[in-house]
């Protein structure tokens, strides 16, 4: 592996750690955990942790996915990985 | 116009469209037949990954389970969900620089291993056909509620259909017949959820609806106030409590989320796109479309719940509206008067309750409940069908090419010509499609049950050895099979316990540390992780050419090994 995509790969891994950390506390403590305490704060009709229980972390979810894509589509543009999808149709062995 | 006429238009219409969009895109190559050339646009690939996705379940029981567990539901809503982020993050991008056409090739290339290509085969095909029989069972049913059909002729109708674009067209019919169906099967979900929000609350975004005010002809107040107030009244937990230890939710949810990001019809239509930005971006684009209908199914479980509670709820038994004998006549409505009072007892207590609901009623008689337009239930049994077909068809394509590529070209019949390798495909999705349709005639009692199974499955075999295979490079095939072979075993042994030796002390006093059957799967792929990662420290490296192609597949837009 070159220097080069070293660091890629390790830039990569902190796009992925920071994200999934969230993921992590969306899903597991806002949603499960901690619901009850959350609830104590009302939005509307929901209660905080039922909401992020059956909406909110859809959405953040949905949000990440598209977060991502930012990140990687500069990370790749700095390594100069930009795919030439046309090119690499054409190229691919099937 | 006639209901019966509306919905027969309707169906007919909808199976029109399958059809034309198969005959124009028949599969000519095996790599058109296995990952539809890989030419898949993102957008199309979204929908198509949302129409798999989504099956007879989420269309027709989701909204009605959530409705009957209240908050507990939730684990249904994220774990069928959140396992997206992992597929977009983990998973899609890095198998779709491999390059090659299944879940098992992966399996079996990176741990230089066909023992562990079979193991990978067996999972992918035992979950398939576990999800498969499910789909084909919805079909008919929907076929003998709205169509008034046998429900053995319904499930023969929907065979035929799917076998004919499958194996026609393979994953290039199938993709393009999924979008349609998305588009089919959310048009369908939306429209009532819509109307009932604007009945009920006044506000026409039905997620927004259920946290808003009911109207003055509703009785006003927060919906979900009235909601948990009418539970205790009837002895019921409040509907935004929970009933399960969090420890168990915890677990579901872990599994079904790990489960749906290892299993094989969803992995495999990121093989369909043109690069690897195309994969994390249709990876986006089918959650979001996703998630459409998920935040949506919360929101009509509440508004159903509240409707049924206040229509039977101590009302007279003479006087319940005509859709309340109809889905009489199905059995999916009983009510039996035991204290002879002629009013409907609605209660949480078995002793005094006088009335049972199935849990599909919800979405399926909601627009008769709602009393909404004839054409709106049309569109449900439409819609219903969409989800189901869909659903089944991607999965078959997985049986199918688990045997003709994985099973016989890479392993037992190495020779067979590309048009040798494209017959097999289409005998094996064939075979596939009568089994289906077998159990769907006869169905397994035990369907419900093994969903459990093919999650648990999932995220204790694949889940793990792919991800390590991706982001390890020191994993080794001892690892790995190990690993796999720890999960599977601990995972089927506890489901296999409680769900068919034990199911009498299936509670939570007899679970291990009171996680149940359907939350396992979570354990088990953490003892995957765990026995693979020690086992593969004491065991060989993996040979240099399997180091380099998982250094490659790490960057995107190289040309793999082949």
């Amino acid at each position: 592996m070159s220097n080069n995509d070293n660091h890629y790969w390790k830039e990569n891994i902190r796009i992925l750690s920071i994200l999934l950390g969230i993921w992590f506390v969306v899903s597991f403590l806002m949603s499960v955990i901690f619901v009850d305490q959350l609830d104590v704060i009302r939005i509307g009709g929901f209660g905080f942790g039922f909401w992020m229980a059956q909406q909110g972390s859809i959405y953040i979810y949905v949000i990440l996915i598209f977060v991502y894509l930012k990140l990687m589509d500069r990370l790749d543009k700095k390594y100069h990985h930009e795919e030439k999808d046309i090119l690499e149709e054409e190229n691919r062995i099937d | 116009m006639e209901l019966q006429t509306l919905t027969y238009l309707t169906v007919g219409i909808t199976f029109a469209i399958y059809i034309g969009i198969a005959i124009w895109s028949r599969a000519s190559s095996t790599s058109e037949f296995y990952i539809a050339g890989g030419h898949v646009p993102p957008l199309a690939n979204g929908l198509a990954t949302a129409a798999d996705w989504m099956s007879a379940a989420s269309f027709i029981s989701m909204a009605g389970i959530v409705s009957y567990m209240g908050r507990d539901g939730s684990v249904y809503l994220m774990g069928w969900t959140g396992g997206y982020v992992l597929l977009a993050l983990l998973i899609a991008p890095y198998l779709r620089d491999f390059g090659k056409f299944t879940v098992p090739d992966f399996i079996g290339d990176r741990y230089y291993s066909q023992f562990a290509r079979m193991v990978a085969v067996f999972c992918a095909i035992f979950v398939s056909f576990t999800y498969v029989a499910g789909q084909m069972r919805g079909v008919g049913v929907v076929f003998s509620r709205f169509l008034e059909v046998d429900i053995n002729l319904g499930v023969i109708i929907g065979m035929g259909i799917v076998f004919f674009y499958a194996v026609l067209g393979g994953m290039k019919g199938i993709t393009y017949t999924q979008v349609a169906q998305y588009c089919v099967l959310i048009f369908a979900y939306m429209v009532p959820a819509v109307f009932i929000s604007i009945l009920m609350t006044g506000n026409i975004i039905p997620q927004l609806g259920f946290g808003s005010e009911l109207t003055e002809a509703n009785g006003g107040g927060y919906l979900l106030d009235r909601l948990d107030g009418l539970h205790e009244e009837l002895g019921f937990t409040a509907y935004t409590d929970s009933v399960r230890s969090s420890l168990d939710v915890l677990f579901i949810t872990g599994a079904l989320i790990m489960g749906t990001a290892g299993l094989p019809h969803v992995i495999i239509r990121f093989f369909t796109v043109p690069s690897v930005r195309a994969a994390r971006k249709s990876a986006g684009y089918a959650l979001l479309f996703i998630a459409i209908l998920y935040t949506t199914a919360p929101a009509i479980a509440a508004f159903a719940r509240t409707n049924l509670i206040n229509t039977v709820s101590n009302a007279e038994y003479s006087e319940m509206p005509g859709w309340f004998s109809t889905w009489e006549n199905t059995g999916l409505i009983s009510f039996e008067d035991k204290n002879n009072d002629g009013r409907i007892q609605y209660l949480a207590d078995p002793e005094v309750n006088e009335l049972t609901v199935d849990r599909d009623i919800i979405v399926l008689a909601n627009p008769e409940i709602a009393q909404l337009p004839n054409w709106v239930i049309a569109l449900v049994a439409a819609g219903g069908l969409a989800a189901a077909l869909s659903t089944a068809a991607g999965l078959l394509l997985v049986i199918s090419t688990a045997i003709s590529h994985d099973l016989l070209k890479r392993n037992l019949m190495p020779d067979i010509s590309e048009k040798q390798e494209l017959l097999f495909a289409r005998i094996a999705i064939f075979f596939a499609v009568c089994v289906a349709g077998y159990f769907g005639i006869n169905p397994p009692g035990f369907v419900a049950q093994v969903v459990a199974f093919a999650f648990g499955l999932a995220a204790s075999s694949f889940f793990p050895a792919i991800v390590l295979g991706i982001f390890s490079t020191r994993m080794n095939r001892e690892g790995a099979v190990s690993g796999m072979i720890a999960g599977i075993l601990f995972t089927a042994c506890y489901i296999i316990y409680f769900k068919f030796i034990n199911p009498a002390i299936d509670n939570a006093d007899n679970w291990w540390l009171g996680i149940s059957p359907e939350g396992i799967g979570t354990v088990g792929m953490l003892l995957n992780f765990a026995v693979a990662l020690l086992v593969c420290r004491f065991t060989a490296e993996p040979p240099a050419n399997v180091k380099a192609m998982v250094l490659d597949i790490r960057v995107p837009g190289r040309p793999g090994q082949d």
